[in-house]
């Protein structure tokens, strides 16, 4: 018994496993994307070589004369210290005020009140909330919060709470979608498992989905901070002083209700004057502000290998 | 009818004409059954027969899907699962449940079986409910050096006994098993049938398997649902396992424990 093998020419296997020649559309598009890639970071190197090169000379002539000196008209002489108290109590009041509604937020859409019609009209209204330009905020900021500390009769009403608030507003909707993202892709399994042994639903949100949902919400958390201390628009108009002042500084009181400016606000001002010292300035300023957004970027990342867990 | 001290032949859980339903789609028509204390039922049928909804639906699991609800009675010692006042969250501390995928929490060993008695408030040495339960899921010997460790590291089949642990600490009466070994090697799924056969001492199992041979060899009494022709599942034979797998008296049984469908 016999089979019979079928015969093939010689070498005809061969030259039919063999690549005939190049396939032009996925090189062609292979090329494509890596000259996106390159375009994205030649724009982002020039930015950061320029803006180096520019502001560098200002901290080797100056130390750290230029972080702890106010605003002034004398470009040999002026700094930032009011900025970065500004620009701190920013962060500080978005920290207290945008991080727990921001997550209680998404917290109750995701595991309260998830599904029902109304949830999902709300999560597609904070979703485009997080689109409006954050100038409208300002309009905001005006109207309402100046307005309250206004009519309190505290100043001039145009001080960093109202500023912080205003920007608190502006990322709130951001903290809320990243921390529902964040809750959604905890398995439902988890709470599930929690459920089946008799725990009640805050028990299950408490103990079992927010540790698990914990470094998205961090992420999220820490990315709506680097936002909101770079936010220079909404401030303008929620009374940041654009001009040099003397005072601030002076005391927490005087900080927390007096005039205040930041530092986006500070560096948009310099590049608005004409002398070429204050574009050293304002360079030198961004690189400061750039230096407080990798500090929180990369805490972000640092807490979030920390935490992350996998299943 | 609440205040009559329960026999060992009353049925621990009666279904009495049950429908279930997301929101207008019934997915279970008129089911009525009971289930006998300390024995091990098993709900077999085919795909989509709604066998995991009524099992979900004996610890009110279901009220976590917007639109389920339940007609008809669920008494479980006389009492209507479903009536006015009656707090899910006990139904399902007495009434404890494993799922199909093993889902330990990501926590330790010893977390994850001391969860539900902390949930619950149980004052007493943490350290001896969570051997005891260990125990009887026969995973202590494997994981009493490690009890730190978390039990997302286990194998599969650790993980399901952990699982029972977990449902175990608790203290229920019943325990409700959806598929406790589809995603298990047949030595952990014999592992956990032979777990099943001890604990039905203590517990009243119902298990909603895929598994002819698992129903056969593991269950007291067995319960047939299939498909109607509007997708709702209903209740074709029930009754003790032997007969109904030897002597079904209907064709659809036979048919489907001999492997004909499904």
């Amino acid at each position: 018994m016999s089979i019979e093998t079928p015969t093939v020419a010689s070498g005809a296997v061969h030259r039919s496993l063999k690549r005939t020649g190049p396939h032009w559309p996925s090189l062609i598009f292979q090329g494509l994307l890596a000259f996106s890639l390159l375009f994205t970071l030649l724009a982002l190197l020039f930015l950061l070589v320029d803006v180096l090169n520019r502001g560098l000379p200002v901290f080797t002539a100056r130390g750290m004369d230029f972080l702890t000196s106010p605003l002034s008209s004398d470009p040999t002489k002026a700094g930032v210290s009011q900025a970065l108290w500004g620009t701190f109590w920013i962060g500080v009041i978005t920290a207290v005020v945008a991080f727990p509604l921001g997550v209680a937020t998404a917290i109750y859409l995701e595991e309260y009140a998830a599904g029902s019609r109304l949830t999902r009209i709300v999560d597609v209204n904070i979703r485009n909330l997080a689109g409006v330009p954050s100038i409208v905020y300002g309009l905001l900021g005006l109207a309402v919060f100046v307005g309250v500390f206004k009519a309190l009769d505290i100043g001039n009403g145009r001080n960093v709470i109202a500023g912080g608030m205003t920007v608190a507003v502006l990322v709130l909707p951001i903290v809320i979608i990243t921390a529902a993202e964040a809750l959604r892709a905890v398995p439902i399994a988890i709470r599930e498992a929690g459920y089946g042994v008799g725990a009640s639903r805050w028990q299950v949100t408490r103990q079992l989905v927010l540790p698990a949902a914990f470094p998205g919400i961090l992420t999220g958390i820490v990315l709506s901070l680097s936002r909101a201390l770079g936010e220079a628009a909404p401030l303008i108009l929620a009374g940041a002083v654009l001009g040099s002042y003397s005072s601030g500084g002076a005391d927490l009181v005087g900080q927390l209700v007096g005039p205040y400016t930041a530092l986006p606000i500070v560096v948009y001002r310099w590049t608005t004057l004409p002398q070429e010292e204050f574009r050293q300035l304002a360079a030198a300023g961004m690189i400061v502000l750039l230096v407080i957004t990798f500090i929180a970027n990369g805490l972000a990342i640092y807490l979030r290998n920390k935490y992350s867990r996998s299943w | 009818m609440a205040d009559l001290p329960p026999t060992t032949d009353e049925p621990i859980i009666r279904l009495e004409d049950v429908s279930l339903f997301y929101g207008s789609f019934r997915a279970v028509r008129n089911v009525s059954y009971p289930f006998r204390t300390n024995a091990i039922t098993a709900l077999i049928g085919p795909s989509g027969c709604g066998k995991s909804t009524l099992l979900r639906s004996i610890n009110r699991m279901n009220d976590l899907v917007p639109g389920a609800h339940a007609e008809g009675r669920l008494l479980y010692h006389g009492e209507d699962l479903y009536g006015a006042g009656v707090d899910a969250v006990e139904v399902r501390r007495r009434i404890g449940m494993v799922f199909q995928k093993p889902n330990p929490f990501p926590k330790s060993i010893f977390d994850n079986v001391a969860f539900g008695p902390r949930v619950n408030g149980v004052k007493g040495d943490m350290a001896d409910i969570v051997e005891a339960s260990l125990r009887r899921a026969s995973l202590w010997d494997d994981v009493k050096d490690k009890l730190k460790q978390s039990g997302m590291a286990l194998s599969g089949g650790q993980q399901q006994r952990l699982c029972i642990a977990r449902a175990i600490a608790t203290e229920p009466e019943i325990i409700l098993m959806d598929e406790p070994c589809s995603a298990l090697d047949p030595r952990s799924t014999l592992l956990i049938e032979e777990l099943m056969l001890e604990l039905k001492q203590r517990y009243t199992i119902i298990i909603v398997t895929h598994n002819m041979q698992q129903a056969a060899r593991a269950s007291d009494e067995t319960v047939f649902l299939t498909m109607g022709d509007d997708r709702a599942g209903y209740m074709v034979e029930a009754g003790v396992t032997s007969e109904l797998f030897t002597n079904p008296k209907s064709q659809l049984t036979e048919d489907y424990v001999s492997g004909r469908f499904g």
